[in-house]
């Protein structure tokens, strides 16, 4: 019994630098966790620099929320412990060493465990952080009730990964993390596929809804799967995670190991060799991209063109990324660039001659293309945002700081990610993923 | 190319904080994103941005104004030389001759209202934005082809500074700039904006001067005067007197075309207040008491300014509903509005501008209960919540 909803607004942006299906084992030279990757949290450091480690040992916790652990995706010699201005904690980070040894959890049927000992097992393992909630797209709450907890098993963004490979040969892994997964809700466990996803383990997955899901980017984020299944309430909380977090979970119950593993693609215009790779946790890409890029200034994305992080050739990826995206950067000057007929420009308007050419891959870069204005254009958000929320009319609460109004206009059913195609497409050149990202810190400290 | 960049990379930073020439930072700021598109990148978010911008986005509006300028143009010396009486003009000679009495309005709109608008960028200290460039053309179209030059200046400088600037500038403003400044000049010298001598360029003896929509209002008010129209496919090509580019409904729909196709015109509006009008016109029918009221509602659609309106006026996106709901209220309201006020408003023989200025004012109340049935919406999803919870 599976329900498929369409999703007809949005917009695919197809770009160069789609990974090819080639699987590479990749040991970085340092792995690090970044504080930042996880809204609301006050990092206080459990290690000092030099400290030896274990995969699986705390590095940090939640000043807030003590039990909320971080643990080292490698064992190794904690490298550095960089802050940025105000001494703010930015970056945890360890040098692996040759043999790996793990901090040992205990392993267990999670079927025959009660929900606080799965919680507490969760958590001592610095797995916990893996679980996020809606509203605000913070770390879950250990003591809540979820009405339900999704899997977005399918990544719409540009250049995504593919999770049918990441999950490949490791279905006993991902059953068991729906098994843990189940007894810390009430309610269901969701599993939301793209229409015509062939993986075993997603759809052999027991004790899961499975829902189908077609259509353009945003289909796979999960404010639009929640937004079909059942619009979040207020006072609501809906867990949500991607695969490879599931695996982590299922692993950490059938060996009683931290699973620090993750699939990333490496993706991009400007990759000689766009690929597969397998690595842990926050590992470095200075070795993905090393002669691996083509000639030029880049941009290095932790995360999809849209949403990710702007992390350097040096940095490591993010927490929940599965994607690295280089394209290249766009400080140039365009002589009457508003002004030429743009057969190679990519736009979801109609008034360049790409619309020639509706299936050509484009190499985009990081200009915005225009200066920045006053909202001019109206209607044109609401094509791309399949919510049932007016998006300018959100966007202007949050400016002014209602909060009675970005309430009632449904900011709890949102987070940035959902207004990435409103920035893409905004005429106006306005950052209103960080204005929705604003909104949503004031509504935390409003509410707590 | 190259050199003109090294140019202004050489004599930008005397116009940045702390330069000698800082306080015409907005001037520069103008010449150089016209010439050049800035190379600002991403910082974070969206770190792609899509290709289309205002200045794009302006120009196509714009350009999209071509169809009806020309004809406008060709009309203007047809009318000139058929009030005088003179026939077998070849086309060109006619389009030649309106197009020198256009231009100079063209020009002096953009000249006064651009020098306005950098003004107040540079005394407020933001962007000159590019809403004038659609404004400064839309203006010298909705004038009447013999409009003195100087009421053209002054209209168009009040138009932007209390129809735009006071309420912060495109973007802010309540009131659609263009139809501000027709309705100064409509209001402040009636004697030019109306009657039967404005419409046609130094006009002959041959013909009345008479639009078609006069001509419908006197028969209404002038006893015993019989009401005769052009045929209405004349009156849909455009061969009436009036206004520079309102007279032809085919040419503004080829605009339309262009708008709907680049996606910066809202179909939602233009269809809404055809559908306003046409409904409003098919009710005079039934009601049908004068020979106004009486006239096929399709005539309504091409007479006058009502297919100008539609196309370019009621869709500025700024002044009309902003929700997708909203924006079929507010369409069909301006249509019934236009025709209303036409056909019952003997000082108005044009409703449309008045209809889309009312619809313009209340475009916000329209939004504000289009928006209210959504929280509302919300609000009872929670309730029935907290209900089985």
């Amino acid at each position: 019994m599976s329900k498929t909803y369409k999703i007809s607004k949005g917009l695919d942006i197809r770009l160069l630098g789609e990974a090819e299906k080639v699987l590479t084992d990749i040991a970085a030279r340092s792995y690090a966790i970044k504080p930042p990757d996880f809204h609301g949290v006050f990092p206080k450091p459990l290690v000092g620099e030099g400290d030896e480690v274990k995969v699986g040992t705390p590095l940090f916790y939640d000043k807030y929320r003590e039990n909320i652990l971080f643990s080292s995706p490698v064992s190794g010699k904690v490298k550095e412990i960089r802050r940025g201005a105000k001494r703010v904690l930015l970056e945890i980070s360890v040098e692996p060493v040759p043999e790996q040894i793990y901090e040992d959890f205990g392993a267990a049927d999670p079927n025959s465990l009660g929900r606080e000992a799965i919680v507490e097992k969760l958590l001592k393992s610095g797995t916990w952080p893996m679980i996020r909630q809606r509203p605000y797209s913070i770390i879950a709450g250990p003591d809540d009730d979820p009405r339900a907890i999704m899997i977005a098993a399918f990544d719409s963004a540009p250049l995504a990964p593919d999770f049918d490979l990441v999950v490949n040969g490791r279905e006993e892994a991902f059953q068991a993390g729906i098994d843990a997964l189940r007894k810390l809700t009430s309610g269901k466990v969701f599993l939301n596929l793209r229409t015509g996803q062939s993986s075993k383990a997603f759809l052999n997955a027991k004790g899961v809804e499975i829902s189908f899901f077609s259509g353009p980017h945003p289909a796979g984020n999960v404010g639009t799967q929640i937004s079909r299944i059942a619009p979040l309430n207020k006072g609501e909380v809906i867990w949500y995670l991607r695969p490879q977090e599931v695996l982590s979970i299922g692993q950490l119950f059938l060996s009683g190991k931290f699973d620090p593993q993750r699939i990333i693609a490496l993706t991009g215009s400007e990759l000689e060799n766009p690929r597969y790779v397998k690595t842990n946790i926050g590992a470095g890409i200075a070795d993905m991209v090393r002669d691996n890029v083509k000639d030029g200034k880049h941009r290095y994305i932790s995360g999809n063109v849209l949403t990710g992080t702007n992390i350097g050739k040096a940095g490591h990826l993010g927490y929940y990324d599965s994607q690295l995206s280089v394209i290249p950067e766009g400080d140039y000057y365009e002589f009457f660039g508003w002004a030429s007929p743009g057969f190679t420009k990519f736009s979801f308007y109609h008034s360049f001659f790409s619309w020639l050419r509706p299936r050509k891959k484009y190499r985009l870069d990081t200009n915005y293309h225009g200066g920045e204005r006053a909202f001019v254009l109206t209607g044109k958000f609401e094509q791309v945002f399949p919510l049932n929320i007016y998006p300018m009319q959100l966007i202007k609460a949050i400016m002014v700081e209602d909060i009675d109004q970005m309430e009632n206009l449904g900011i709890y059913e949102v987070d940035e990610e959902d207004f990435a195609l409103c920035e893409f497409i905004s005429t106006s050149k306005i950052n209103i993923q960080q204005i929705i990202r604003h909104g949503l810190n004031l509504m935390i400290r409003e509410m707590s | 190319m190259k050199a003109l960049r090294n140019f202004l990379d050489k004599i930008k930073p005397r116009f940045e904080k702390g330069g000698r020439f800082e306080k015409l930072h907005s001037t520069f700021d103008a010449f150089e994103t016209f010439l050049f598109v800035p190379n600002r990148v991403t910082l974070t978010g969206s770190h792609i941005r899509d290709a289309n911008d205002m200045k794009r986005t302006m120009i196509i509006v714009v350009l999209a104004m071509i169809p009806p300028l020309l004809f406008g143009m060709w009309n203007i010396g047809y009318q000139h030389h058929l009030s005088n009486g003179i026939a077998g003009i070849p086309l060109l000679e006619n389009f030649w001759y309106g197009f020198k009495v256009v231009l100079p309005i063209i020009v002096v709109s953009y000249v006064a209202g651009l020098a306005t608008e950098f003004i107040f960028a540079q005394v407020r200290g933001h962007e000159v934005n590019e809403g004038f460039l659609v404004s400064g053309m839309l203006i010298p179209l909705v004038m009447p082809p013999e409009v003195p030059l100087w009421m053209v200046a002054v209209a168009t400088v009040f138009a932007v500074i209390f129809g735009k600037e006071v309420f912060g500038g495109t973007g802010m403003n309540i009131l659609n700039p263009a139809l501000t400044a027709r309705a100064f000049l409509f209001f402040a010298y009636p004697r030019h904006m109306s009657g039967n001598d404005v419409w046609i360029s130094r006009q002959g003896d041959a013909v009345s001067g008479a639009t078609p929509l006069g001509d419908a209002l006197s028969s209404t008010t002038v006893q015993g005067s019989e009401l005769t129209l052009p045929s209405t496919l004349d009156m849909f090509y455009g061969f009436i007197p009036g206004s520079v580019a309102e007279t032809s409904t085919l040419a503004i729909l080829l605009g339309a075309l262009v708008l709907l196709f680049t996606g910066m015109g809202s179909w939602r509006i233009m269809l809404s207040v055809f559908a306003g009008g046409l409904l409003m016109g098919y009710i005079f029918n039934l009601a049908g008491s004068n020979a106004y009221m009486q006239i096929s509602p399709w005539d309504h659609m091409v007479m006058g300014g009502f297919a100008f309106g539609a196309v370019y006026m009621a869709t500025d996106p700024v002044t009309a509903s902003q929700t997708t709901k909203g924006k079929y209220i507010y369409g069909f309201l301006i249509g019934v509005f236009a025709i209303l006020v036409r056909v019952f408003n003997p000082a108005y023989p044009e409703g449309m501008m008045l209809a889309i200025l009312l619809m313009n004012v209340f475009a916000p109340l329209i939004d504000h209960y289009v928006i209210q049935a959504n929280i509302r919406m919300r609000k009872k999803r929670w309730a029935a919540q907290t209900a089985t919870t």
